[in-house]
């Protein structure tokens, strides 16, 4: 039986060769070590020797032959004393590599793609419900529905205290609300809707993750009163009313322009400065409140400002608002006068830095010139957040903001 | 001179034995690389072939019972020559359960506890402080043992080779250094790599005498390996041989040895191959013919075949072995 | 009981194993002569003699690799690095040599050796001598990594490593080898390998600490419980293999984890007990595992950039609330 000669593997990554030269022909003689061939690899030029002694048989694979498969046979060997008629029946043993033993095949690693998961759908994280892993299993445990529960942790994280007291099927379980009891106080729980619940959240998260902190002025409204007086009766043709609220937000809108550091919000890694006034104006309706914008109040005079402020609020009345019309302003303003409010503190509408509490123009005292007199007033609070605004450019804001409330004819010469 | 006096006193018996022990490595060796290309065996795989009067002549020259060995990753000879089974470590290169590590060392890693081989080491010239640890181990025990620990040129020019020489002559340890200059560290030749190729001085500043000896000769190997190893027994502490010699082969089996000319690995096979020369040498003085040797070669190729017959017949090492041997559980 | 300074836990520790097997030997740079670099090694020369305890060149490449083969031979060589930060030149022998080699030899080549020495943070020695080895060892199969911090772990854990077949890398601390614990008597104290100890215990939250750092987690567990949070500690004592379920029923219990350690973060050993207890305790989670390590800076020299750099009491205080929301 003639022994084959194989391609060999002259590399750990060779598949294949070039088979460049044969240095032996057919019939001569060879011993161990000797050059036999010369292959082309992936890498370079190799030679191959002879491992066994004997005589070339039979060339199996021309010279110049290309891709020649690793453990093909290219030449046939004829042991001490074999007969070249022994070539008569070969046939090859195929080019395959041989493995160990087919029991012992090695386990395939399973492939990624096998076993990947389904592709995570990116979820907007203002409508995702956080809770800890402890605070889902204890709901799964008690079949709370973790929707109808407020977070106290982080960002409103649910936390094992949230759930804690809790038993299935609570409709609006926050844990500090008892259940009635025959000796307990009757009341009535009044099931969360959706506005309620993130108006919770968002404001929880406000006061827990901004640092808070209010500067408030008094503004002399008298001017602005003449002139709104004036200017009213200059539109009373047009069916057109300026209110005070409308001065408000004209006003802000020069104040963040003439204060552009107010005008920013916290991004978590930068401060987000925003190029125009968008100013929120809240808005009470049934059961809370929503904020639709003056975009770009800037550069809009003051009878577009108060044409826009009277669309939105109604359409806010009637629940109309487009997404677009209530989400993304960069300055908030909440006004109570109407209610008789003479002061207070607003909580910042995340994620801008500032919201402007305004209270109730009233008639007050004021001392002018030594002189005891009496003076349209109103008190203003503006609620910052410390990582954004400090003293300094809150106060800024709020004496360019007087400033404007008390001489309204610059509001009126701009936009 | 005599027979007597050129062979160094050894009787017919015992120079067969050499013989046959430089070709067992030879043809061990070729069937290796004629098992790596037909993808049975894998990863790195250096050869001897061309250095086995090296090994073979140290070994005779220790005590199988008490001395110990080391060696880096070019390690079959050195386990042919310690009496470590051809099928074991043929089993081991081919990654079978019946190898010497189990399958889990392949041919740079395999040790015998019961042969006194301590392997086998990847890292270059890492088993040289090793080598100088089990000398330590025998001086501690003063067990009368030696360690011989081998490293090539290219491993001479370590840091911790000298870390090590210092403290075995400081402290008198009975171990053999053996340089197997082979005149190139992979593909750098050794006027490339050293900026003296006098490796047996090697040892000098640390008071190592060192001798360099002619690699391609196994006579001139083990008249140097007695007098070293009289030396370190008689606890005069390390000594130092650089045996010059040659590799006929790549650096490992991937190597195309562009580095050197094709002429240069002739001569030293037509007119300086250890295996030849010792054969032309036995055969020229009246004691041996033809027929010892030719009883010898068949013995051998029976002995490389039984051995890739058991690696082949060996099964890949069970999937539960992946787990063990990373610690030895404490009783 | 008595009370020594781990110093002399630790000095003991060798001494009753040097007694017990002659195979026990110490070597290092300046273990015998100079008694110690600090004095650790104190009075085992006068003992023992020089063929067992043994000063060896500065050149621990060279003394490791050397070790690794007597231990090779069944000898159970005590290294001493004068610091760990001086093992990196030897890292090579303790994991290539010593870790792999029973693997490598299908089970026949065990490594019955110890390299022990102090580990982290000295006291302003810059950022060369001061560094925390932990999680560098314990990344690797075949080592066992012992991080001690009492003088009755020092002493009961080094003479498990010295009788331990396997190769134990043994960190001590330089700034407590003085501090003082009580000791149980007698030369049978063993600790076992591989069992962490919960060291206060606690309901609210899980601080997990090993060597000085425990010292740290203890005076923090004070601090909160003055406000009213009930820290449970628990002393790692071995790094590997890492008595995971004793962590794991102690954030059961607790639902919070604060891990600390004096290295770095990243990649760390809390970075590794993090994983771990998210792998084996995702359910019982109130809060975000919390890291308390080293700032991602070399050590600096200068005292107050020191002490910076380094986690402190207040860390470990801070991180505690934080995962409590409070």
């Amino acid at each position: 039986m003639p022994i084959e000669i194989l391609m060999p593997a002259l590399s750990p990554t060779m598949t294949e060769g070039n088979l460049v030269k044969w240095h032996v022909a057919e019939g001569d003689k060879v011993e161990a070590g000797d050059l036999l061939a010369e292959i082309e690899t992936d890498k370079a030029t190799m030679e191959v020797e002879a491992v066994d002694e004997g005589t070339i048989g039979k060339i199996l694979i021309a010279e110049g032959t290309q891709d020649v498969k690793v453990n093909a046979a290219i030449a046939l060997l004829l042991e001490e004393g074999e007969a070249a008629t022994a070539l008569d029946g070969y046939t090859s043993k195929g080019d395959a590599p041989q493995s160990a033993p087919a029991e012992k095949e090695p386990d395939q690693p399973q492939t990624v793609q096998e076993s990947a998961p389904a592709p995570v759908v990116p979820t907007n994280s203002q409508d995702r419900l956080f809770a800890s892993p402890l605070a889902k299993r204890i709901a799964l445990d008690k079949g709370v529905d973790l929707n109808s529960v407020n977070g106290s942790g982080p960002h409103g994280r649910i936390v094992k205290r949230d759930v804690e007291g809790l038993s299935g099927g609570q409709a609006a379980p926050a844990p500090s609300i008892q259940q009635p009891t025959s000796t307990g106080p009757e009341f009535e729980d009044v099931p969360l809707s959706g506005m309620r619940k993130i108006i919770a959240k968002r404001l929880l998260e406000s006061k827990q993750t901004i640092p808070h902190f209010y500067l408030t002025v008094d503004c002399q409204l008298d001017d602005l009163m003449a002139t709104r007086k004036q200017l009213n009766e200059g539109l009373a043709d047009q069916g057109k009313k300026i209110t005070v609220n409308d001065f408000v937000i004209k006003a802000v809108a020069m104040a963040l322009r003439d204060t552009p550091d107010a005008n920013a919000s916290w991004v978590g890694n930068a401060i987000r400065r925003y190029k125009h006034s968008d100013v929120s104006v809240a808005v009470a309706i049934d059961d809370g409140l929503v904020t639709p914008i003056i975009k770009k109040a800037e550069l809009k005079s003051i009878v577009t400002v108060s044409d826009e402020m009277k669309v939105l609020a109604k359409k806010a009345k009637d629940g109309k608002l487009k997404p677009e019309e209530f989400q993304g302003g960069s300055f908030s303003i909440s006004n109570l006068g109407m209610f008789g409010i003479k002061q207070f503190n607003a909580i910042i509408n995340p994620p801008q830095a500032c919201i402007m509490a305004v209270g109730a123009g009233e008639k007050r005292p004021v001392i002018v010139d030594g002189q005891v007199t009496s003076r349209t007033v109103v008190t203003i609070t503006l609620s910052s957040d410390h990582r954004v605004v400090d003293g300094k450019v809150g106060a800024d804001f709020l004496t360019a903001f007087k400033k404007y409330m008390e001489n309204p004819v610059l509001l009126l010469a701009q936009g | 001179m005599t027979a007597q006096d050129k062979f160094l006193g050894q009787n017919k018996e015992q120079l067969l034995k050499l013989y046959e022990q430089m070709l067992l490595i030879r043809r061990f060796e070729e069937k290796s690389g004629q098992l790596y290309g037909m993808g049975k065996i894998a990863g790195f795989c250096h050869l001897y072939i061309g250095q086995e009067a090296v090994v073979v002549g140290v070994q005779s020259q220790l005590n199988q019972d008490k001395d110990t060995v080391i060696t880096a990753y070019r390690d079959h000879g050195h386990m042919l020559a310690c009496g470590m089974d051809p099928g074991g470590v043929l089993a081991e290169l081919m990654g079978r359960e019946g190898g010497f590590s189990k399958g889990k060392g392949g041919s740079m890693h395999m040790f015998s506890v019961e042969k006194r081989f301590y392997g086998g080491h990847g890292i270059v010239g890492a088993q040289v402080p090793i080598g100088t640890g089990l000398a330590f181990a025998h001086k501690y025990e003063e067990d009368g043992g030696l360690a011989a620990a081998y490293m090539g040129d290219g491993a001479a020019n370590q840091g911790q080779v000298y870390e090590a020489f210092n403290m075995a002559s400081l402290w008198k340890l009975p171990v053999l250094y053996i340089i197997e200059n082979n005149q190139y560290a992979m593909g750098t030749s050794t006027e490339r790599h050293s900026s003296s190729e006098k490796f047996y001085l090697r040892g000098e500043p640390f008071g190592i005498k060192g001798e360099a000896v002619d690699g391609m000769n196994i006579l001139e190997v083990q008249k140097a390996a007695a007098r070293a190893t009289k030396h370190i027994r008689e606890g005069k502490g390390p000594y130092l041989l650089e045996i010059e010699t040659y590799r006929y082969k790549g650096h490992s089996m991937s190597d195309p040895a562009k580095y050197r000319d094709k002429e240069e690995v002739d001569a030293y096979r037509k007119d300086n191959d250890p295996i030849i020369n010792f054969k032309k040498d036995l055969l020229n003085s009246d004691l041996f013919n033809d027929e010892d040797f030719k009883s010898i070669e068949d013995r051998i190729k029976e002995e490389v075949k039984k051995a890739v017959e058991f690696s082949e017949a060996s099964p890949e090492p069970d999937a539960s072995e992946l787990y063990t041997d990373i610690l030895v559980e404490s009783k | 009981m008595t009370t020594l300074t781990i110093r002399e836990a630790l000095r003991d520790a060798m001494a009753e194993e040097m007694r017990r097997d002659e195979k026990v030997f110490v070597m290092g740079e300046e273990v015998a002569e100079y008694q110690g670099a600090y004095k650790v090694t104190q009075g085992l020369l006068q003992e023992f003699g020089a063929k067992r305890v043994i000063d060896t060149p500065i050149t621990e490449h060279g003394f490791a690799g050397l070790a690794v083969g007597a231990a090779f031979r069944g000898l159970r060589p005590v290294v001493e690095f004068m610091t760990f930060n001086f093992a990196m030149q030897a890292i090579d022998h303790i994991i290539n040599s010593a870790a792999k080699t029973l693997y490598m030899s299908g089970g026949q080549m065990g490594c019955p050796i110890v390299f022990r020495g102090p580990n982290g943070a000295a006291s302003r020695v810059g950022a060369q001598h001061s560094q925390c080895y932990a999680s560098w060892y314990s990344h690797c199969p075949g080592l066992k990594v012992i991080a001690p911090y009492s003088a009755a772990d020092a002493k009961g854990l080094l003479k498990a490593a010295i009788r331990d077949p396997n190769p134990v890398v043994f960190l001590e601390n330089e700034l407590i080898y003085g501090t003082s614990f009580d000791v149980p008597d007698g030369d049978d104290h063993i600790i076992p390998i591989g069992k962490a100890a919960v060291v206060r215990k606690g309901k609210d939250v899980t601080i997990t600490a090993y060597s000085i750092m425990v010292g740290k987690a203890l005076k923090a567990a004070e601090v909160l419980a003055e406000e009213g949070i009930d820290a449970e500690v628990i002393d790692l004592r071995t790094i590997r293999p890492m008595d995971t379920e004793t962590i794991i029923d102690s954030v059961k219990k607790t639902n919070r984890l604060v891990a600390t350690e004096e290295g770095w973060g990243q990649s760390g050993v809390a970075a590794e007990i993090s994983t771990v207890v998210q792998e084996q305790a995702f359910d019982y989670l109130d809060a975000p595992v919390a890291r308390v390590s080293a700032k991602d800076v070399p050590l600096p020299y200068a005292a107050n950039l020191e002490k910076l750099a380094l986690p402190q009491v207040e860390d470990i205080v801070k991180a505690v609330k934080g995962v409590c929301y409070k």
